[in-house]
């Protein structure tokens, strides 16, 4: 026999929808040999998970393998009882989850949830495992390795809790892990220090496993191979290098292509110009001890795009809430065209309401799931310019063309029958249907596909151009602020650690906390990790260098 | 909560002296009784004498008692609180008894049945208890006394229990109502158990479980369930309130002397001061066992035990 794990032959998936059955998958073919790691990369809907999870002979409620063959070690998993599954599972294949907040169970401590699995399958002892746990926690640099997993999963850091599941995974050493997007609900530092204690770990056991991601740079450290899928079905496959340095389908290079998309640099806006919003010295909080704003100042002038970048907890969110007067700040003032306006929303006029806008980073929820586009568009018309019957509808119209959705067609769609960036569309046209002056946008990419965030990020920069917008926006993601911004800031604990424009933020010197988000962004070269570790040194990057400062 | 039980009761139609006398009586001789009861004072003026009292752990005389004394000239009052107290303690062994069967039993019905969802056994189940809750309580407790009494003698189908019985007997008397109770309250139980098992299985950390190989039991017991207490301690709350306040029909069959026969006798009668009594011992339990499933439901949840 050859030294073949897995061997996965024309896996056909199906899903339970409106009470038939549709494929998901359609004949996916897959070879893993012992200790190697495959990348699974697409678009959300690729079928990716549903792929990680059969190659474990496991299926989601709903969900149903319906043809094809899944062979591990040997063992048939397709047709295999589920007391054969259950004996391997845990044991000789694990899986690490995206969320690891939501995958640890709320009630039990994180070293019991650890030792789990190898008490359950006779693998050791609880003292045993409990001891190999703090082992793992040790190696996979956890802070104070022997306390941490007698903590409850909410007491713990996503980065770390990540970290542990991952020590979980491994408590059996198992032949093969799959990791189900294990960074991406995760901060730029905190994801480049999860993943290098992954590939670490992985390395040092010989570990097999299949890595799915959407983010292609990350996939690029992680794997040996990369197989891409879209709707179902193969795309391509090959290793890592050839398959970033010479993509063979029209597909993979769109992938590639997705962050060359970056907007021409404005001019700077002139020395007595007036900004659209001005942010003076804020400080706010929530309720009356703790502060999570200090001192905030910012300018965001007409027609440009300001770009506010941090972790989260870093204070973006709130500073916006602070200008839309949501949250009204203790100290400092909030100016509207030289104006300034109350604190309070409630205090505020209705063309002061008006002038500002907001679009959510969640499209599905901040859109009345009752409500058709139509009214969801239209409210707004009736509400801030008093337009009713067919002027509403005109306007309504207009403002479905301006966000390049046929009205024909959407005006009495619900919310649930648009994808994600159709519905983060609708949002924009929400926002644009008071005739704002200034937007904030609030990680409004974020959810979204690399494919369809580009074409967000187009449509709000054509927008720009044409109605001389001013954008406040906030993103985590670095890419995105090189596409479309004019100037940044940069936040960290609430303070405005670093501001300017873009190209003088690009490049150095930076602020310390400036230059360690920017080289914690995955590049699209397979040595990125490992050359930047033996620069920096794994004591340097991610939240640990964040506490140094 | 004291104002609406005094108002409530005061509104009922007659008061004791006139329902005492029945028809014929005369405006003179319900005077008289009134005047001896004080019920011929203004309400506000009884409310506050009754809340004083009740303040100072003195429940009042019941009227019954007050009437009976003076008319045979005895010295020898019983109050309201000597009245209530031994009936009290055999509606809490009758709840007591109950609870012991039912809880384990109704929660392990709900974790069987969210083990075997939309099986037979989970359909069985589910008819047979939704039936128990939807039959009438003396129809459940005339069943159980023709199979249980009456075809085949196991339990005595009288619980007329006395405070000198021993215990086992006291058991043996009680287990009719006990079981016809169970047969009421377990449905509740056994349902909020099964609905928020199944209402956690889609959540990652079930799939995280069952993706480490465990058996689909322990999946159940050890990760669904402690996450799905709060609502099952607060179900649990609910009906052990009610067998401490609502069993009157049953106590009735079985001649069981509870509390609830207590205070019906007294509301046919208007004796105020024992209505009252009771609504009040039926106001306490419902908010202590609810505070006790609140502070339960708290100690069951780690992220209220453990903040940040």
């Amino acid at each position: 026999m050859t030294d073949t794990l897995l061997k996965v032959r024309g896996l056909k998936i199906e899903g339970r929808s409106d009470e038939t059955w549709n494929p998901i998958v359609n004949g996916i073919n897959l070879d893993l040999k012992k200790g190697e790691v495959l990348g699974l990369i697409g678009e959300s809907g690729a079928g990716k998970s549903t792929v990680g999870l059969a190659c474990m002979g496991f299926t989601r409620d709903g969900c149903r393998i319906s043809g094809g063959e899944v062979e591990f070690d040997g063992i048939d998993l397709v047709n295999a009882s589920a007391a054969v599954k259950r004996g391997l599972l845990g044991k000789r294949i694990a899986y690490v989850a995206q969320s690891a907040a939501a995958s640890f169970n709320p009630a039990h401590k994180l070293i019991a949830q650890h030792t789990e699995a190898p008490t359950q399958h006779g693998v050791s002892s609880r003292a045993e495992s409990e001891e190999d746990g703090v082992e793992l926690y040790r190696r996979l640099r956890l802070p104070d390795p022997e306390n941490i997993g007698f903590r409850y999963p909410h007491q713990v850091s996503g980065g770390q809790l990540q970290r542990a599941m991952t020590a979980m995974a491994m408590a059996c050493r198992p032949d093969l892990i799959v990791f189900d997007e294990p960074t991406t609900a995760l901060d730029v530092t905190t994801q480049i220090e999860v993943l290098a204690s992954i590939r670490d770990i992985v390395e040092q056991f010989d570990t097999a496993a299949i890595y799915i991601t959407h983010d292609l740079a990350v996939v690029a450290q992680m794997a040996d191979r990369i197989k891409v899928l879209l709707k179902g079905d193969e795309v391509e496959e090959a290793d890592t290098r050839t398959m970033l340095s010479a993509p063979t389908q029209d597909y993979t290079k769109s992938l590639w292509a997705v962050r060359s998309f970056q907007r021409p640099a404005k001019p700077k806006p002139a020395e007595d110009a007036v900004p659209v919003v001005s942010v003076q010295n804020v400080t706010a909080g929530y309720g009356k001890s703790a502060m999570v704003l200090h001192d905030v100042s910012f300018d965001i002038h007409e027609g440009r795009t300001v770009a506010v970048v941090g972790e989260s907890g870093s204070g973006k969110s709130t500073t916006a809430r602070c200008i839309t007067g949501l949250l009204p700040p203790v100290e400092g003032s909030i100016s509207f065209a030289g104006e300034s306006l109350p604190l309070d929303y409630r205090r505020r006029s209705k063309d002061q309401l008006r002038q500002a806008q907001m679009i959510y980073q969640m499209a599905d929820t901040a859109l009345n799931p009752r409500k058709s586009i139509g009214e969801i568009i239209g409210r707004p018309v009736e509400f801030y310019l008093g337009l009713k019957g067919k002027a509403k509808r005109d306007r309504v119209n207009d403002l479905l063309n301006e966000i390049e959705l046929e009205p024909g067609e959407y005006f009495h769609r619900l919310p649930s029958e648009l994808s994600g960036g159709q519905k983060q569309r609708v949002g924009i046209a929400r926002a644009l249907a008071a005739e704002p002056k200034f937007i904030i946008c609030d990680e409004v990419t974020s959810a979204l596909d690399q494919l369809v965030a580009e074409g967000i990020l187009k449509l709000l920069a054509h927008l720009q151009d044409t109605l001389n917008l001013s954008y406040m926006f906030i993103t985590h993601d670095l890419a995105t602020v090189k596409s479309i911004a004019d100037e940044v800031v940069v936040m960290k604990e609430g303070r405005v650690v670093e501001q300017g424009p873009k190209a003088e933020m690009f490049v150095p010197p930076h602020h310390p906390y400036t230059d360690l988000l920017l080289s914690s962004v995955p590049e699209m070269d397979p040595d990125w990790l490992t050359d930047l570790l033996a620069e920096r040194g794994v004591d340097n990057i991610g939240d640990a260098a964040v506490d140094k400062m | 909560m004291s104002i609406v039980i005094f108002t409530a009761v005061n509104l009922l139609p007659g008061d004791f002296a006139t329902q005492i006398l029945g028809q014929g009586a005369t405006d003179e001789a319900v005077a008289s009784i009134r005047k001896d009861l004080g019920l011929d004072q203004p309400a506000v003026a009884r409310y506050f004498g009754w809340l004083a009292g009740t303040l100072q752990g003195d429940l009042g005389i019941s009227f019954a008692q007050m009437n009976f004394q003076s008319n045979l000239g005895g010295t020898q009052l019983t109050t309201v609180a000597d009245q209530i107290a031994p009936r009290f303690a055999n509606t809490m062994f009758l709840a007591g008894v109950t609870a012991t069967i039912a809880v384990p039993f109704a929660i392990s019905l709900g974790i069987l049945t969210a083990l075997f969802r939309n099986t037979a056994f989970d359909r069985a189940m589910n008819i047979g208890t939704l039936s128990s809750i939807s039959s009438p309580e003396f129809f459940l407790a005339y069943i159980l006394i023709l199979f249980l009494a009456v075809l085949n003698p196991v339990f005595p189908s009288l619980s007329n229990i006395f405070s000198d019985m021993s215990f086992s007997d006291r058991l043996n008397k009680t287990m009719l109502p006990a079981l016809t109770l169970t047969l009421v309250v377990t449905a509740h139980m056994m349902r909020m158990t099964r609905a928020a098992i199944i209402n956690l299985m889609a959540s990652p950390y079930i799939e995280m479980a069952r993706l480490k190989g465990l058996s689909p039991m322990r999946v159940i017991v050890k990760h669904a369930l402690p996450n799905a207490l709060a609502p099952i301690i607060n179900v649990i709350a609910l009906n052990l309130a009610y067998l401490i306040t609502g069993v009157v029909v049953v106590e009735v069959v079985f001649v069981y002397p509870g509390i609830g026969q207590l205070f019906v006798d007294s509301v046919k009668i208007r004796d105020l001061p024992v209505v009252q009594a009771c609504c009040l011992i039926f106001a306490a339990a419902y908010i202590l066992l609810n505070l006790l499933a609140d502070v339960l439901s708290i100690i069951s949840n780690p992220r209220l035990r453990h903040p940040k």
